[in-house]
């Protein structure tokens, strides 16, 4: 955990973003697992080809998408939730909504843990 | 062809499809990314997260343009635990200025250790207490250094104020056996009270 002085020119997210600053859809956090489910990237911006290229080599979160391109995650998840709207990229819903996570997920989570020791 | 795609990007198993979280905090050089660092399949990542200078995070970039940021990182890793499954775990910073980014990050967690370091017990107060007002379970593993006094369990309990269901685990954040036992205990702490679905 390190703060960066003067941090990164938010001019640079808004342009990368189109000046948009919302998700298209809310429901995509850091763990949110993505992939590609388009090859074609012709007409796309340069930021969000990156994207979908990145998400042709498999599975991954959006933290780890973010700092593979080297943006901040706020505006991953904003060229994520366009490129779920366009088919570009296939989005999973989350293993632990809001609220209280399942029986199931802890149980697997306690099991995959236990599994290690 | 494009700089992200020489690097290794380490993909996950192509069956795993569902993601848990649990957040690592503490005070300040407790341990946080040592701990992730040992649970980690992956060298930690480094995300960078904007917030405002009032400490609120910005995940929705609209109207920001007139406001100062700054750029927080934070440090995580991943475990896969099974075909199916990976778990991440995020070294959230516990100093009341990140406490906007640290709800941002519970969004969806499962839960959260708090690493505590005996010669800096006093550093912890804020931390604990900030969970007793947030919705979040958690709990409380001493990362013991080296040197560090050692105290009784009740002791401890008494000066961190802790509820009695509240775990109390030691662990070494460089040991990986010790510390999967840290988050085993918040994780069976968790199966514990899950809320009564048909009550």
């Amino acid at each position: 955990m390190t703060p960066v002085p003067g941090g990164r020119a938010l001019v640079r997210s808004h342009v990368v973003t189109g000046g948009r600053g919302t998700p298209s859809r809310n429901t995509l956090d850091h763990v949110t697992l993505i992939t590609a489910s388009r090859e074609d990237v012709e007409g796309l911006e340069p930021e969000t080809r990156r994207l979908v290229r990145l998400c042709l080599g498999g599975w991954l979160s959006v933290a780890e998408a973010a700092v593979h391109l080297g943006l901040p995650v706020s505006v991953t998840k904003v060229l994520v939730a366009d490129l779920v709207d366009s088919g570009h990229v296939t989005a999973t819903a989350p293993a632990a909504p809001a609220g209280a996570p399942s029986p199931q997920l802890l149980k697997d989570v306690l099991d995959g843990l236990r599994a290690l020791l | 062809m494009g700089s992200a795609l020489s690097s290794d990007p380490a993909y996950l198993p192509p069956t795993v499809r569902r993601a848990a979280k649990i957040l690592v905090t503490g005070h300040f050089a407790v341990g946080k990314t040592t701990f992730v660092r040992t649970l980690s399949e992956i060298e930690p990542l480094r995300t960078e997260e904007v917030m405002t200078r009032a400490g609120e995070l910005v995940d929705d970039l609209a109207g920001v343009e007139g406001k100062t940021t700054t750029t927080v990182a934070i440090d995580f890793g991943r475990r896969t635990l099974s075909d199916t499954l990976v778990l991440y775990l995020f070294g959230t910073p516990g100093q009341d200025r990140f406490v906007h980014l640290w709800e941002g990050f519970a969004h969806g967690a499962l839960g959260a250790l708090v690493l505590v370091d005996t010669r800096r017990l006093a550093d912890s107060f804020d931390v604990v207490a900030r969970l007793e007002d947030m919705a979040l379970p958690y709990a409380v593993a001493v990362n013991h250094f080296d040197g560090a006094p050692r105290y009784p369990d009740d002791e401890l309990r008494q000066a961190l104020d802790l509820l009695p269901d509240t775990p109390l685990v030691t662990c070494d954040a460089r040991d990986r056996p010790s510390s999967v036992r840290a988050v085993i205990g918040l994780v069976d702490h968790l199966l514990l009270h899950l809320p009564q679905e048909h009550p």
